[in-house]
């Protein structure tokens, strides 16, 4: 989850690839501070989404505008590509609908940064095939029965679903052995959590 | 009965600071100020002027020398200037409800509070056709030197608006800290941003929505039939006899269920009756919740004037954001300058959250600087005065990122 801040080099990423001035939809913006950066830094136009009270009022507090919602809900009343950028950091795993939140997202956004989890990381499936338990790792700390991510999959899946639904992938990037590397499918096991870049071609 | 008196009560208790509190402003006498007069009246969307035009407000904390602290409070239907600390001049004013409990948002106005008086100067009018102090239709007609009844113009939130900005440029204050309000406030906090977007840096709406829905129409319009059917009514000109007593509190009754919420309802009384026992086979008040809103509507009918009444309804009816843009909302957005802090409560059903959500996605569409929060409160319409807890904490967290721009 976001407040994970050792988990934050997808932020630091996502930072450096928004350009100045841009307009920017973050869903799921947890306490702002991406987006606080973005407004104070970049002079980006930013709105958060986000369904937690304390979470929306610290964004609020950053000086962050915030929409409170259930991302499940879709984005009504937000136009056609309004925004040139839509943020779904580590927060897909954790709605109910994601094909109709990855939708949504391409429908107001002219590209999508998306980063998740890679459930098919080496050391998920080792833990997976040797113990039969769900793993619990730094990455995925929770148990089966309170973790918020509902929906757990792998980079491959996620690219699956781009490649059936004709959704480019403009960018990639892994976390691997604590580091920032290009992503490469072929080592996609690899990938502790990946980061993509997306848009509807 | 001592369970209803509890009940009745229990809002004002809560969580009340006294007078010699440090969390409160103490002790707060109402000032006066004519704002318009025969050489400069008041144009009103009616088409007509208004003059003179007296001015009931409030004032707490102090204007800084770049005069740029102050916050302007706007109130509700039956609201007054007295938003906060307990009322020194309650009897001279004839206000004697006025003794037993604090201004009306007192939780969020004081040192300290979330609008607060150590920092901000914070100043609250009572409204044009108000009856706490503002000329409204008790007052007296120079015309006819009788109280103008009826033949009180037809006013608006937007004239509501226009003379607050007189009251404001009489104190020097050339541009807003910030304005706030909930309900009918919340629609003066919208057109303040409307009217005036280059005098106000922020504005917060709670329980309150680009305009009132049908269902809110025909509430208001049942209550004003009440009033205007009480055989004491005589046309608005009551003033020097019986006063339609019945037909306000019936009013009152009526749009006190919509302040509520089922849920808050069954907890305050769950059905229970009034002997504690059980049915006591008569049509009189049995239940507790009939003897409540009976109370409500009695004390309401001994503090409100009936024309105030039905001309602040009428004014909470014809209110909509979006004539602005010629009746596109998305269009009046446009003119918005101040950032906009937008608070809806999951049981109000009087101005839904979904309405004050539609508000705030015009708002994007024109990239304006908005949040909306949902708040989850069972308290109905009401949460505005109750859920104040969340609601201070909001608006601490709005007005500091204001300072961060």
């Amino acid at each position: 989850m976001r407040e994970n801040i050792r988990n934050r080099w997808d932020h630091e990423i996502i930072y450096e690839l928004i350009p100045e001035g841009a307009s920017v939809l973050d869903l799921g913006c947890g306490y702002g501070e991406l987006l606080a950066r973005l407004i104070r830094n970049k002079e980006v136009q930013g709105i958060g989404i986000e369904n937690d009270f304390e979470r929306v009022a610290v964004s609020i507090s950053k000086g962050v505008p915030v929409l409170q919602a259930d991302l499940d809900e879709g984005l009504p009343g937000l136009p056609d590509h309004f925004f040139d950028y839509v943020i779904l950091e580590k927060t897909l795993q954790a709605v109910k609908k994601p094909l109709f939140v990855l939708e949504e997202m391409l429908r107001v956004g002219g590209a999508g940064v998306i980063s998740f989890p890679n459930f098919g990381h080496w050391r998920v499936i080792s833990s997976l095939s040797s113990t039969g338990r769900m793993p619990v790792t730094a990455e995925l700390p929770y148990q089966w029965y309170d973790t918020p991510n509902i929906h757990l999959f792998t980079a491959r899946d996620f690219l699956d679903w781009t490649r059936a639904n004709s959704v480019r992938v403009e960018y990639g990037v892994a976390l691997a052995d604590g580091e920032v590397v290009p992503f490469d499918e072929e080592y996609s096991d690899r990938a502790e959590e990946v980061l993509f870049m997306v848009s509807r071609s | 009965m001592s369970d209803v008196l509890s009940v009745v009560t229990e809002r004002a208790t809560k969580q009340q600071d006294g007078p010699e509190s440090p969390r409160s402003v103490g002790w707060t006498r109402s000032r006066r100020v004519r704002l318009a007069d025969k050489q400069n009246p008041l144009p009103l969307d009616c088409g007509r002027t208004i003059a003179p035009v007296d001015v009931e407000y409030e004032l707490y904390g102090k204007l800084n020398e770049e005069r740029d602290n102050a916050i302007l409070i706007v109130h509700a239907l039956s609201g007054d200037a007295h938003v906060a600390g307990w009322a020194a001049d309650a009897e001279e004013l004839g206000r004697p409800w006025l003794k037993t409990r604090p201004g009306w948002w007192d939780t969020m106005v004081g040192p300290g509070k979330a609008f607060d008086t150590e920092k901000y100067c914070v100043i609250c009018s009572n409204i044009l056709g108000g009856c706490y102090g503002t000329t409204g239709p008790a007052s007296i007609d120079p015309e006819t030197n009788r109280p103008y009844g009826l033949r009180f113009p037809v006013v608006t939130v937007g004239d509501w608006v226009r003379l607050q900005e007189r009251l404001v440029s009489y104190l020097g204050i050339q541009r807003l800290l910030a304005v706030a309000g909930g309900s009918l406030g919340g629609q003066q906090a919208l057109e303040w941003a409307l009217a005036f977007p280059d005098r106000v840096d922020s504005v917060i709406i709670c329980a309150a929505a680009a305009r009132l829905s049908d269902q809110g129409l025909a509430f208001n319009a049942v209550g004003r039939h009440a009033i205007m059917t009480d055989p004491n009514y005589r046309q608005g000109d009551y003033y020097d006899g019986s006063t339609p007593d019945q037909g306000v509190a019936i009013a009152r009754m009526l749009a006190h269920i919509t302040y509520l919420s089922e849920v808050a309802m069954n907890r305050k009384f769950g059905r229970r009756f009034c002997n504690g026992e059980g049915p006591g086979f008569h049509l009189g008040v049995d239940f507790e919740v009939e003897g409540y809103l009976r109370h409500q509507g009695k004390a309401f009918a001994e503090r409100f004037d009936a024309n105030s009444y039905l001309y602040i309804t009428r004014a909470m009816d014809y209110y909509d954001a979006a004539a602005w843009g010629g009746g596109d909302i998305d269009q009046a957005c446009q003119r918005i300058k101040s950032r906009l802090l937008l608070v809806s409560f999951s049981s109000d059903w009087l101005y839904r959250p979904e309405q004050t959500k539609e508000l705030a996605q015009a708002l994007y569409r024109n990239r304006k600087l908005a949040s909306y929060v949902n708040i989850d409160s069972s308290y109905g319409h009401d949460a505005f005065l109750l859920e104040t807890d969340k609601l201070s904490y909001l608006v601490r967290c709005f007005l500091e990122g204001g300072e961060e721009q």
